[in-house]
């Protein structure tokens, strides 16, 4: 298995859900897979599933964490964004 | 953004649709594996139609199931064989193939080669002939080496070799993961089930207590090679296996056999684990309505591990394994790590083992030669 180039995960920046990637909603968030890397990714709550797919809708990630989180929890997501980042399921836009 | 044991338990619960479905297209096969996990062999006149498998790819690919894990028998034999992946690939259901390799010559990789997300597996069960051919067949190792080598030359990228773990090659666990750096290929290790024909030959083939020790050593320093959860029952031993550690049969896992036939995971094809049928109410229907379903997603019991202090890393080990060995299913794993399945199997003196309840060998030996 290879490893994922280095990304770097900037959260002022834009970012989206890859075109490659399918989710698929399930009771504990979401599936995600991505079918170049054929990696599956567990997204573990509902609100970042939501954050993932509104992503694009924002000038930044920070801001659509914001838009549906409370602040307490910005650097939580922001770890979990990091994370999808380096899985190729979200990529700077 | 709950800890992973939530997460495990949720699964454990049964998702919306499987993550890992396999679906073994025909039950025919050049080959006579003496562990044949699904009898195969002989054709059955019942398989699903062209038509049928591609309208059950659409209602896989309805229901978002990535994709599909496709074996046998020998996937392909079938002629429709590439018209099925293909129309896979078309509804973005991603392919990943089990094959023996007999059937890959130059052509055939390069066409393989030219297909986006697909996936293949050769199996081979021995870093050598002499080691493989024993549970496969004569010249099996060596076609499936050339198989290899026609998908190398056809540059389709990292392919993965299958191996069942026996008692004959895990010592041969790191000639293994070298034949597969020499590919740029990706190993794959499984455990040996006593499905199938496997019933036959468990006993005599199943890694001993020592050997699953240092196969889990071996694949805790190595979290690349891909193991498809299969030995979660040796977790019990200390530190997780990479993987899901837990039995997906009916909940995140499931099997639809050439004839359409819904059963709880690849490993159980028998009457007591059939679900449903996909040619009756199509498939989603078995996976979100049968009982039998829905009972696998209920909370286990943990029977006679309960006072275990590892059951919450092993759960017991694999249902397949107990029930094929005339364990119940609240006995602990045959290969329990503590020897407690070993005590259990002794206890019980089983004479009578289920047999697979299909079985499609062949009644006459084959030759290789023969197509």
């Amino acid at each position: 298995m290879s490893l994922a180039p280095p990304v770097t995960f900037d959260a002022h920046a834009p970012w989206q859900l890859s075109a490659e990637v399918s989710l698929r909603d399930e009771a504990f968030g979401a599936l995600a897979y991505h079918h170049g890397n054929r990696r599956l990714v567990f997204l573990k709550s509902p609100a970042l599933v939501d954050i993932v797919r509104d992503l694009e809708n924002y000038h930044t990630a920070a801001d659509a964490i914001g838009a549906h989180v409370a602040s307490s929890q910005q650097g939580a997501y922001e770890r979990a964004l990091a994370s999808l980042a380096r899985s190729e399921i979200i990529h700077g836009r | 953004m709950g800890a992973e044991i939530t997460l495990r338990d949720r699964f454990e619960r049964g998702l919306a649709a499987p993550i890992c479905l396999t679906w073994e297209l025909t039950y025919a096969c050049n080959l006579a594996c003496t562990h044949c996990l699904s009898s195969s062999g002989r054709r059955d006149p019942n398989e699903l139609s062209t038509d049928e498998a591609t309208a059950l790819i659409d209602e896989i690919a309805a229901m978002k199931i990535f994709y599909v894990n496709i074996g046998g028998g020998e996937p392909m034999i079938r002629r429709d064989f590439f018209t099925i992946v293909e129309h896979a690939v078309s509804r973005h259901v991603g392919v990943k193939f089990s094959t023996n390799g007999t059937r890959i010559d130059a052509a055939a990789a390069r066409r393989l080669a030219s297909t986006d997300y697909l996936d293949i597996q050769i199996s081979i069960d021995g870093a050598d002939a002499l080691t493989s051919d024993a549970v496969r067949g004569a010249g099996t190792y060596d076609q499936a080496r050339r198989a290899m080598d026609h998908l190398r030359d056809a540059n389709f990228g990292p392919f993965k070799i299958s191996v069942v773990m026996t008692r004959h090659n895990v010592g041969q666990l790191d000639d293994l993961a070298a034949l597969a750096d020499a590919y740029g290929a990706e190993l794959r290790l499984t455990r040996l089930r006593p499905s199938g024909r496997g019933v036959d030959v468990w006993d005599a083939l199943h890694p001993t207590a020592q050997q699953n020790r240092d196969l889990y050593r071996w694949l805790l320093d190595r979290p690349n090679v891909l193991t498809g959860d299969s030995f979660f029952h040796l977790s019990a031993l200390g530190e997780p296996l990479e993987g899901l550690n837990l039995c997906g049969a009916g909940r995140v896992v499931c099997l639809i056999d050439p004839v359409g036939n819904v059963y709880a995971c690849p490993f159980v094809i028998h009457d007591e684990f059939l679900a449903g049928n996909v040619r009756d109410r199509g498939f989603e229907a078995v996976w979100t309505e049968s009982e039998l379903f829905r009972s696998l997603r209920e909370p286990g019991n943990p029977g006679a591990c309960a006072s275990c202090g590892s059951y919450d890393a092993c759960r017991g080990g694999c249902m397949a394994a107990k029930f094929f060995t005339g364990l119940e299913m609240t006995d602990p794993d045959p290969e329990c790590v503590f020897g407690h399945g070993e005590t259990a199997l002794a206890a019980k003196r089983v004479e009578i083992r289920p047999s697979p309840s299909p079985d499609h060998s062949r009644r006459t030996p084959v030759s290789l030669s023969a197509k």
